[in-house]
């Protein structure tokens, strides 16, 4: 995302905040390092005046971290940024909100189609549902109490990409997806790459509302299995996490609980209110699968799937603000 | 040019089984256009086969996607122990879903590699040719349909199909169905109530045939932007949970909601008049007490049940289906409206039920025998 915002001459500064570092070359982008709950970011705004932020850190993975620590980066995550950004006097102009169509769940009732407008057919199930679902209410109202700024909230399907882990990712690595015996659900796709061109484009352009961005059409689960040559693992339709949970703690597959609507019933989202708005996709749910299966081909064929990068935080100082540093001719 | 497509298949599937051949593709270019020229030679399509699907100009003028109908044989195996397709790499039929079209900034959008032709409701052409093919001696010798107006079913454009419900397990929809693709060439998407998707084994299959839950968004989606036959039934299971006695008596056609969606829809909705379905699986009585307990809408014991034990519950008789398409109804009122006029959407369903009764009456006067028509 950096580096697309790096090729517009009409960004003026680029800042990013993470608990890791950035794993790709940078050029313009400064680097702070923050904790989990972004509390250092109320004085990095009031210092640098940014008139955009884009949030991107909601964790929409379960398994990735214990659900403590998942309400902690979600939702006080999400305070600490909208205090910074609706703070009296700052200069923050837009909000941009990554969030997911986990929002919806996925339920018999559904929908084959979810509009942004629709609401969940369902009682929320899942921690992870709940705090996303409680990061959204919050942007809800930081977007009424702020009518001057525009809040874009866009809801991303599951994302499969060249780089990207998820839980669906993992599975497919490993060679093993879970499924639910006797269910064969559609469920959509979007591409890394057009998650971060969506997060262009609304960077770009003003586009204040809720967007569901997902790749066109659907495909089966079993579909995603076979392009993403995993064996398909059977999982009982009653109570899949009983078997699921040990190979789990063992560390052969990933099977969090939002994954077990997905692979019961599937989910789609409608994505027209982005597509008329002006964005155009590149991928759709196939080809972002297709994508993640030629990288991952890759990856197994050489190890890699692109040469990895070092952040270095003296390094990245001394090429940028050094007086040493000759400007004007190429490194 | 065969040939070389087979070469290119054979070598990306990786003849010699290699771990690390997955049978991805080389490049997407070489795919698509593989996928795209390889007719394989031995599997031409019959001309039974092209009688009974879609012809090929009608996709063209969809807005949506249509299911391509061209059957160019069975596609990719999914082995499911390995969960790798097998098989010739090209014999996937492909479906062509309309990628993003609107190009701005010059991005181009990238090609849809499908490799299953499963469409967004789940259906699945190749699964629903297999069907048709077995189910065909039914339709023909055991249920012996006869269909009276067919023409009056539009061949282009969305169309709301309703009809009188009977039977304890329905019989008369996959007759609909069956009978509608075979004669007019068009996929129809059944709207079925929502508990088949928990459904394990049935479920998915039920889906793959066409089945769509009853959600109106879907129904507007299936008949307004994709302009497709939707097949629904407005008693729902009131009308299968009838007893014998109670054969032919058409119930309350719900709260209105069909004429609700074909008037959103701005599509016509054609009635069809089921005579026999009745007789194929009557109910002589319910047990309350077993359906709570399993979770069904109710627990009918049958006279099949009750002749052949078990195997009465999928087992018909062979009682003669009459279908008569009535005259289709139109609605002069401005499609897309958020909410209709509640009477006068109850009027048009309570007329739309009393012209539906009268058809039946006057079918089953006509009718000489049960079992032979």
């Amino acid at each position: 995302m950096a580096q697309a915002l790096e090729a517009k001459p009409d960004v003026d500064m680029i800042l990013g905040l993470g608990t890791k570092e950035p794993k790709v070359p940078l050029e313009r982008t400064e680097f702070v390092r923050s904790d989990q709950k972004y509390s250092i970011l109320n004085r990095i705004v009031r210092a640098t005046q940014v008139d955009t932020i884009v949030h991107t850190f909601l964790e929409t993975n379960s398994s990735a971290v214990p659900s403590r620590v998942l309400h902690e980066i979600n939702v006080i995550g999400t305070l600490n940024l909208l205090a910074a950004a609706g703070a009296s006097g700052a200069s923050v102009r837009k909000v941009i909100v990554k969030s997911s169509t986990h929002v919806y769940g996925a339920a018999e009732q559904d929908p084959a189609w979810f509009r942004e407008e629709d609401t969940r057919t369902g009682p929320v199930r899942t921690r992870l549902e709940r705090s996303l679902l409680e990061v959204e209410s919050l942007v809800r109202d930081f977007a009424e109490d702020n009518p001057q700024r525009d809040v874009t909230v866009l809801r991303f399907a599951n994302v499969l990409g060249t780089d990207i882990i998820t839980p669906i990712s993992f599975n497919l690595r490993k060679r093993v997806l879970p499924y639910i015996a006797g269910f064969d659900p559609l469920v959509q796709f979007v591409e890394e790459d057009d998650v971060v061109r969506a997060l262009e484009f609304v960077t770009a352009n003003r586009v204040p509302g809720v967007f569901n961005v997902a790749g066109e059409g659907k495909l089966p689960w079993s579909e995603v299995a076979a392009f993403g040559g995993a064996n398909l693992l059977p999982l009982s339709p009653v109570r899949p996490r009983t078997f699921a949970a040990p190979l789990e703690r063992l560390g052969l597959i990933r099977f969090p609980p939002e994954m077990e609507g997905l692979a019961r019933y599937g989910r789609g989202v409608d994505t027209s209110k982005l597509r008329e708005a002006g964005f155009a996709y590149r991928y759709s749910s196939a080809g972002a699968v297709l994508s993640f299966a030629r990288a991952n081909n890759l990856r197994r064929a050489t190890g890699t799937a692109a040469p990895e990068y070092r952040y270095e935080q003296d390094v990245e100082q001394f090429f940028r603000h050094s007086p040493a540093v000759v400007r004007g001719v190429d490194p | 040019m065969d040939s070389d497509d087979r070469e290119a298949a054979q070598r990306v599937h990786g003849g010699d089984g290699s771990d690390t051949t997955v049978p991805g593709h080389p490049d997407d270019a070489d795919l698509i256009e593989a996928v795209l020229r390889h007719t394989p030679p031995d599997r031409a399509p019959q001309p039974t086969d092209t009688r009974v699907d879609a012809p090929a100009g009608v996709a063209e003028d969809r807005g949506g996607h249509v299911d391509r109908g061209i059957d160019i044989g069975p596609g990719p195996d999914i082995d499911q122990g390995t969960g790798r397709a097998v098989g010739e790499l090209t014999g996937a039929t492909v479906s062509y879903l309309p990628v993003a079209t609107r190009s701005v900034g010059g991005d181009e959008p990238l090609d849809d590699p499908r490799r299953s032709d499963v469409d967004e409701w789940g259906r699945s052409e190749h699964m629903r040719s297999l069907t048709r093919k077995l189910y065909d001696p039914i339709y023909r010798h055991w249920f012996r349909v006869e269909w009276e107006g067919l023409g009056k079913i539009p061949t282009t454009g969305g169309a709301l199909l309703i009809a009188n419900h009977a039977g304890a397990i329905p019989s008369d929809a996959p007759a609909i169905m069956h009978g509608v693709e075979t004669e007019l060439g068009r996929p129809v998407y059944g709207l079925a109530d929502y508990l088949f998707r928990s459904i394990p084994v049935v479920g998915t299959l039920w889906s793959r045939n066409g089945g769509v839950p009853a959600h109106p968004d879907n129904a507007y989606r299936i008949l307004h932007d994709q302009q497709q036959l939707a097949l629904v039934f407005p008693e729902g299971t009131k009308a299968t949970s009838k007893t014998y006695s109670d054969r032919y008596r058409l119930r309350r056609f719900g709260r209105g909601g069909f004429v609700e969606i074909a008037m959103r829809a701005g599509v016509p909705i054609i009635p069809i008049a089921v005579v026999g379905a009745e007789e194929s699986m009557p109910i002589v009585f319910r047990i309350p007490s077993v359906a709570k307990a399993l979770g069904l809408p109710y627990f009918p014991v049958t006279a099949n049940s009750l002749l052949l034990g078990p195997l009465g519950y999928v087992t018909y008789f062979p009682s003669k289906f009459k279908f008569r398409v009535l005259d289709p109804i139109t609605f002069d009122v401005e499609p897309g409206s958020d909410r209709y006029s509640r009477s006068r959407v109850m009027d048009e369903a309570e007329r739309i039920r009393a012209t539906m009764q009268d058809a039946l009456h006057d079918m089953l006067r006509e009718r000489r025998s049960v079992w032979f028509g």
